[in-house]
């Protein structure tokens, strides 16, 4: 294994014999694509194309689709933070709760506060409503990560009593009424008809996207060339280029396809100036304010823990806290900073969400601190910490999404629903466990 | 080749004590430690000193007592500031994080960045490349998770890390625990080396031959207290034994007690 040959260092673990036999699982290893990924979106793939049978060709549709992606976002958001909680050993059960009331505030500001200090639909009420909110959120989770990390009690208790500490005062907050309309521009961020790019922008988004997949892909073979580092097959670069790029704009492509109906679409041209044409026009909605948002985030958080100390931190002290700490790291402030973050990623979700229903109500939220745990783990972030991926756990939020959708769309009844997802649930970290023991 | 022992001591611990609950894990202990010399700390089970040792290390605070480097009073409470005095320790249990690779634990709470604040991982990669070729010159294994490792490797990585920070003073907690001959060979050039350059060596070691390879000078603890501190040359191996087992200087102990250590 050692013998200091010019192989590629990831191969040498899983055997000397993969430039030997060139087979597909050799393919793939020269790839260095992570199998626990492509396991997933196989899973995904799966999911969709049974759904899509069963309720009789609706489920692939770019409509439906179009609808997963916005349902996926609040989830996957607020699960791109779970997993850097789960990573360092941690949980947060508080995060439905810390959403009704994020929410029920970013609610209240532009629905009573803002617009008597403003004026009505003052320009800047929904940014200021949001930035409040996310540092509320993220205030909230300092608070907790505070007496998790310098008091000593145990992040399952600490946010079980923020469960429901924030759930009451959620409802306290507004008495249990419902706070409604948002503020126009503020309900852009939900997504609904008005709340897209259109089709234009999406294949510019698209078309960034793929022109960054090829960037990432040179700079990582320049800074290997650069020390000298072994470099993978230029085919297996290419094949992975060709691929990120054909899904990325394959998938605009696709929601693209998903048209305003004709009364809106007709209305929206008329107030543009331009005449309706005989027989109609096909306006795309084009990708939604949610989705975008969830992209970004994802990036974003891609980022944070990967490729600056913070994240490192994390999964150090998910590792080995003892290690972490003779490493001379804060812990303790790594732990407030990463409920922190959660609860900044609570904010952009519960703004999501609120903009989405259009209103806040205080049972907003209920049990999805579940749901965004499980997307987190069944994208394959071990409770044991140490172990977790932001992309894994946005496609767990997609997955048990897509579940819960086709469900509903084949009729399903509730109780039914509820069995399947956690049977799902329990399935999905079975296998990854046993496929985890036996890798190891 | 012993150090000289007239200037300044490097690291000074004086009337050092440490309890847990009732118990005097380290009970009045001073001990120091020069420039280019190897201190070997040795004792039984509980005897106390990798407690004492981390009391350098940053690992624990000392109930009292106080530490002087280079004749200057410290304070040490975190592993933070042992490193901004340049103390770096290798522990017995090897404090890697078993998820991240090599490079990233070699790096741990130092990471080099890029201009953007950034982690550099290629150059972070490059230097410790660099670094584990003197040591380990096979080792390969930058990029795979520390717990894929062998136990000589991963103590490689250990070993990586203390050195690449330009150490004045290294603690090694029994640093040969884990390794075949070749590999404790390697760790034996390797302390020669460093004492060379002028580092001073706290040693920790349950081995009586390597402690004899090494070290200059020899402490022994038993039950937190400090037995002695005798130079190499002027003892035996049965005396030190002697003291780590009875707690008896040279000479202070019966012939027959002496007897009973061989039987």
């Amino acid at each position: 294994m050692t013998d200091g040959s010019a192989r590629p260092e990831t191969i040498e673990t899983s055997g000397e014999h993969a430039e030997k036999t060139p087979g597909l699982v050799a393919a793939f290893r020269s790839m260095e694509v992570d199998t626990r990924l492509i396991g997933m979106l196989g899973a995904l793939a799966v999911i969709w194309i049974s759904f899509h049978f069963w309720s009789g060709g609706t489920f692939l549709t770019p409509r439906n689709l179009w609808n997963l992606s916005v349902q996926t976002a609040a989830v996957a958001i607020m699960a791109t933070g779970m997993v850097l909680i789960i990573v360092s050993r941690h949980i947060d059960l508080s995060v439905g709760s810390m959403l009704a009331v994020v929410g029920m505030l970013m609610a209240l500001l532009q629905a009573e506060i803002l617009p008597d200090l403003l004026g009505f639909d003052h320009p800047l009420t929904w940014i200021i409503a949001l930035i409040i909110g996310i540092a509320f959120g993220a205030a909230l989770g300092a608070f907790q990560g505070a007496i998790i990390a310098y008091v000593g009690v145990p992040s399952f208790i600490v946010t079980l009593g923020g469960l429901l500490v924030w759930r009451g005062v959620a409802w306290w907050m507004a008495s249990g009424r419902t706070i409604a309309p948002m503020d126009s521009t503020f309900q852009l961020l939900g997504g609904g008809s008005r709340g897209t790019i259109g089709g234009f922008l999406s294949w510019v988004v698209g078309i960034i996207a793929a022109v960054g997949i090829v960037l990432l892909l040179i700079n990582s073979r320049r800074t290997r060339q650069r020390y000298g580092f072994a470099l993978r097959p230029l085919w297996a670069d290419a094949t992975i280029g060709v691929i990120g790029v054909g899904v990325v704009l394959g998938a605009v492509g696709y929601l693209n396809r998903y048209f305003l109906p004709p009364l809106l679409a007709q209305r929206r041209l008329e107030e543009d100036g331009q005449v309706w044409p005989e027989g109609g026009v096909d306006i795309p909605l084009g990708l939604a304010n949610p989705v975008l948002i969830a992209i970004l985030v994802a990036l974003i958080m891609t980022f944070i823990s990967t490729r600056i100390s913070f994240g490192r931190y994390v999964f150090a002290i998910g590792g080995n806290p003892e290690a972490a700490e003779l490493g001379g790291i804060k812990t303790r402030l790594t732990t407030v900073k990463t409920f922190a973050l959660m609860g900044g990623l609570v904010g952009i979700a519960a703004a999501v969400q609120i903009a989405r229903l259009n209103a806040a109500v205080s049972g907003l939220g209920q049990l999805t601190e579940l749901y965004v745990i499980a997307a987190a783990v069944i994208g394959g972030t071990s409770l044991a910490g140490g172990i977790g991926t932001i992309p894994g756990a946005v496609l767990g939020a997609l997955v048990m999404q897509s579940l819960q959708s086709g469900m509903v769309l084949v009729g399903v009844d509730a109780p039914l629903q509820d069995i399947a997802v956690g049977v799902v649930l329990v399935v999905a970290v079975a296998i990854d466990t046993f496929y985890r023991r036996r890798s190891t | 080749m012993a150090a000289d022992l007239s200037g300044t001591p490097l690291v000074e611990m004086r009337d050092i004590r440490v309890a847990f609950g009732g118990v005097h894990a380290v009970d009045g202990v001073t001990i120091d430690l020069y420039p280019g010399e190897v201190v070997a700390l040795v004792g039984g089970n509980g005897a106390g000193k990798t407690t004492l040792i981390k009391t350098l290390s940053g690992a624990h605070k000392c109930d009292s007592g106080q530490i002087y480097i280079n004749g200057e009073p410290v304070t040490i409470d975190t592993p933070r500031d042992a490193k901004e005095y340049a103390i770096e320790t290798i522990y017995q249990t090897l404090a890697l994080a078993e998820n991240i690779d090599a490079t990233a634990n070699m790096f741990l709470g130092r990471e080099l960045k890029t201009r953007f604040r950034t982690l550099d991982d290629s150059a972070m990669e490059s230097a410790a490349r660099e670094v584990m070729g003197r040591l380990n010159p096979k080792f390969q294994n930058f990029k795979v998770p520390v717990n894929s490792l062998s136990g000589g490797q991963r103590q490689s990585v250990a070993i990586a890390r203390a050195v690449h920070f330009n150490a004045r003073i290294l603690i090694m907690d029994e640093p040969t625990a884990a390794l075949g001959p070749a590999e404790t060979a390697q760790v034996t050039e390797l302390i020669k080396q460093l004492k060379a350059e002028g580092i001073g060596i706290f040693l920790i070691s349950h081995d009586i031959h390597d402690v004899f390879d090494l070290a200059d000078r020899i402490s022994v603890m038993l039950q937190g207290k400090l037995v002695g501190t005798v130079n190499k040359e002027d003892v035996t191996k049965d005396d030190v034994l002697g003291m780590i087992i009875i707690g008896k200087l040279p000479g202070e102990a019966s012939s027959t007690e002496l007897e009973a250590l061989h039987e």
